[in-house]
């Protein structure tokens, strides 16, 4: 589904990611952990087409398609969901509107007819009640005036509506207590469907222990460092990344 | 226009005090200057070489009679009389340069006691009404446009609402643009006496054009008591090409007086248009516990520039003003709010609220604040909140991350800023006002 060979990536003129490569195949659950500064958020951002990533060399694929020559738009439509760690605030632009027009901008991509307002609002309904969500959010503004832990909760909304192929979760649980956690990992893990692939960028086995990964990566200085089963994640936990030799170099 | 100009305003009227007015006004704005404390840039206006007068040359008393090539342009703007007719509940003085050619709904609104016709048959059929309130509230010095306005107008609109009645629909004019190189001097003056209600909009398009047109119109409305005004205007006049090349000039005077106790005002404007835009629409709140509001969104993109904002003039006791200002700048625009909080003496307990916020999309734009008080009496409260934002790119990325284009994206986030004045404004205002946004700054983000 993915697959990332030799990336070089630079954030004004710092190199982040060197050399990189990393493939994901459908319906697989990889985790990135790693030292503050080693290039996690910048691979995610990479992937989505963020504006500040310069991509100096090598090759992103994403079924088949080449995401370098994609606008972040169509890198979206195409099903890749990137859960921001902190997601921007937009006033005056209703929650619920933003959704149907993110939602509707998929579906004329795909060529599916545009959902209107009420059969929006009948699938709305249906999804939260699948992910067992409420809609207090829904009739603010986009992010406004949101907690740390309101904004992720309609990260997950977005998430849920727009069913992506590929999520990727940017610190998803940072700044989250435990039950918030807890629900992150039942919509997350309710929409795990064995097609559906997931990167997630975790400080804490907390939330691997609720979303088990398939695949544990640890980047360092810009590149995979090393990788393993869920038991690397157990093993940082305990240890730390600088037990393991894992710290990022250039930081120490 | 300085020379035999009496032959030529004559040619306006038949009627000697209406001549008078305009000599009147004509000797005093051969006296006045062209005022230059606007934050704006533009060539000299050459007095000498615009067009004073054009019109249809016959009256007309059916579509029939209109040019048919007046009516395509209708067509092509999609507001054909024909089809505004039909259209629930909006009566239409289709102002087609400068001389009314058709009044819809006459009849309907004279049951009512409502008048609703040009300034021409006012004069000829409500002289005494016309005589006593016209340049009541923009006195003919009041400045250089009104006064120049005052001398050569050439139509426009008149409404008169009586006491207690509640005017049933939305009345529209529609003003055009279309004789080259001519300049529009409209007058519109709307009275609405005491305990009555109507709601006024003000429509305006102008195709493309080679020279650059002045428009200088006076706007008066007279508010009795517990009575209300509610004024929108959308207005989408030509603003030139990417170097402003052919972009109307528009200098306007609008003018509330709330001159009975309870009375209120509203003016709510989208100004998209124009190249030059001149315009401080105020409320003069003379009765007590009188409400003025203004609400505005403004836009300058290419090489537009606007100055503009609001006038409240407290006078009365507990008097309330309100000014919502949300200016958009994009590519080279240049956007000003300019706005006054007078309070005066035997203003007791007066209140104002100004939110002027500007938004900035790109690095060659700007935006300016120009706020004035002038508070005489201590119980009152005025309060000035002022923001400069820029669309982030990370707002942007958002949505773009979230599968909407950016083009949609810009617009969803304008839309979002004007949220507040866009609201105020009746429904069909509304769409047409959106699209009128996304259509200025079409191709405004790099």
């Amino acid at each position: 589904m993915l697959e990332i060979k030799n990336l070089y990536v630079s954030i004004e003129k710092n190199d982040i990611l060197k050399d990189f490569s990393l493939s994901i195949k459908a319906g697989e659950v990889h985790a990135l952990m790693g030292t503050n500064g080693t290039g996690k958020s910048t691979l995610v951002k990479s992937i989505a087409g963020h504006f500040e990533c310069n991509i100096t060399q090598g090759e992103m694929t994403y079924n088949n398609k080449n995401l370098r020559e994609l606008d972040p738009n169509e890198r979206a439509n195409e099903g890749i969901f990137l859960s921001f760690q902190n997601p921007v605030e937009i006033e005056g632009v209703n929650n619920s509107y933003f959704l149907k027009t993110a939602l509707n901008a998929k579906r004329v991509y795909n060529k599916q007819e545009e959902l209107d307002g009420l059969e929006f609002l009948k699938e709305l309904k249906t999804k939260l009640k699948e992910y067992k969500m409420d809609n207090s959010l829904l009739k603010r503004d986009l992010n406004a005036g949101f907690s740390g832990g309101e904004k992720k909760r309609n990260e997950l909304i977005q998430v849920m509506m727009l069913s992506p192929d590929l999520i990727l979760l940017d610190e998803i649980d940072s700044g989250l207590d435990i039950d918030a956690i807890k629900t992150v990992a039942q919509v997350i893990n309710s929409m795990l469907d064995g097609k559906r692939s997931l990167l997630m960028i975790t400080h804490y086995d907390r939330l691997l222990q609720l979303i088990k990964p398939d695949f544990v990566h640890v980047l360092k200085d810009g590149k995979i460092a090393q990788s393993g089963d869920h038991t690397l994640a157990e093993e940082l936990d305990e240890k730390g990344f600088e037990g393991l030799g894992l710290h990022n170099d250039k930081n120490n | 226009m300085k020379k035999s100009s009496k032959p030529y305003l004559k040619k306006r009227t038949n009627l000697s005090w209406l001549l008078d007015f305009r000599l009147k006004a004509y000797k005093a704005w051969l006296k006045m200057e062209e005022p230059s404390w606007a934050t704006l840039e533009y060539q000299k206006i050459d007095f000498q070489n615009i067009s004073y007068f054009s019109a249809p040359k016959a009256a007309l008393n059916s579509l029939d009679e209109v040019d048919p090539e007046i009516l395509k342009t209708y067509e092509k703007l999609g507001i054909s009389l024909e089809e505004q007719k039909l259209l629930a509940g909006v009566a239409v003085d289709a102002v087609f340069d400068s001389v009314s050619i058709k009044t819809t709904y006459q009849e309907e609104l004279e049951k009512l006691g409502i008048i609703f016709c040009s300034i021409s048959e006012a004069s000829q059929k409500y002289p005494d009404l016309l005589k006593k309130y016209m340049a009541s509230v923009v006195p003919v010095r009041d400045n250089y446009f009104a006064c120049l306005n005052s001398a050569v107008f050439t139509d426009g609109s008149f409404v008169y609402i009586p006491p207690n009645v509640t005017c049933p629909m939305e009345l529209s004019t529609y003003f055009r643009i279309n004789a080259l190189n001519t300049g529009q001097f409209e007058r519109t003056i709307i009275i609405a006496d005491e305990n009555s209600y109507v709601s006024y909009n003000e429509g305006c398009s102008a195709p493309t054009r080679d020279e650059s047109q002045l428009h200088a119109a006076v706007v008066e409305l007279i508010i009795l008591k517990d009575a209300k005004i509610k004024y929108s205007t959308i207005q989408n006049w030509y603003p030139g090409d990417k170097n402003g090349k052919g972009g109307i000039y528009n200098f306007v005077t609008k003018r509330a007086k709330c001159l009975g106790d309870n009375s209120k005002v509203s003016w709510t404007q989208v100004e998209t248009g124009s190249l030059i835009t001149w315009k401080y629409p105020s409320c003069i709140l003379k009765g007590d516990n009188s409400v003025g509001e203004f609400y505005s969104v403004a836009i300058t993109s290419k090489r537009q520039q606007a100055d503009t904002g609001s006038k409240m003039i407290h006078i009365g006791k507990n008097t309330k003003s309100t000014i919502i200002s949300k200016g958009i700048s994009a590519l080279r625009g240049v956007n000003s709010y300019r706005g006054l909080v007078r309070v005066s003496k035997n203003a007791k307990n007066a209140r104002n609220y100004s939110a002027c916020d500007s938004l900035l999309i790109g690095n060659t734009c700007s935006a300016n604040t120009y706020p004035y008080h002038d508070v005489k009496n201590a119980s009152s409260i005025v309060e000035h909140e002022a923001t400069t934002s820029k669309i982030s790119d990370e707002q942007l990325f958002f949505l773009k991350q979230r599968g909407i284009n950016e083009e949609n994206a810009v617009s969803m986030i304008v839309n979002g800023f004007c949220k507040e004045v866009l609201q105020e404004l009746p429904m069909e205002f509304a769409v047409e006002a959106k699209a009128l946004l996304d259509l200025t700054l079409e191709g405004s983000v790099i």
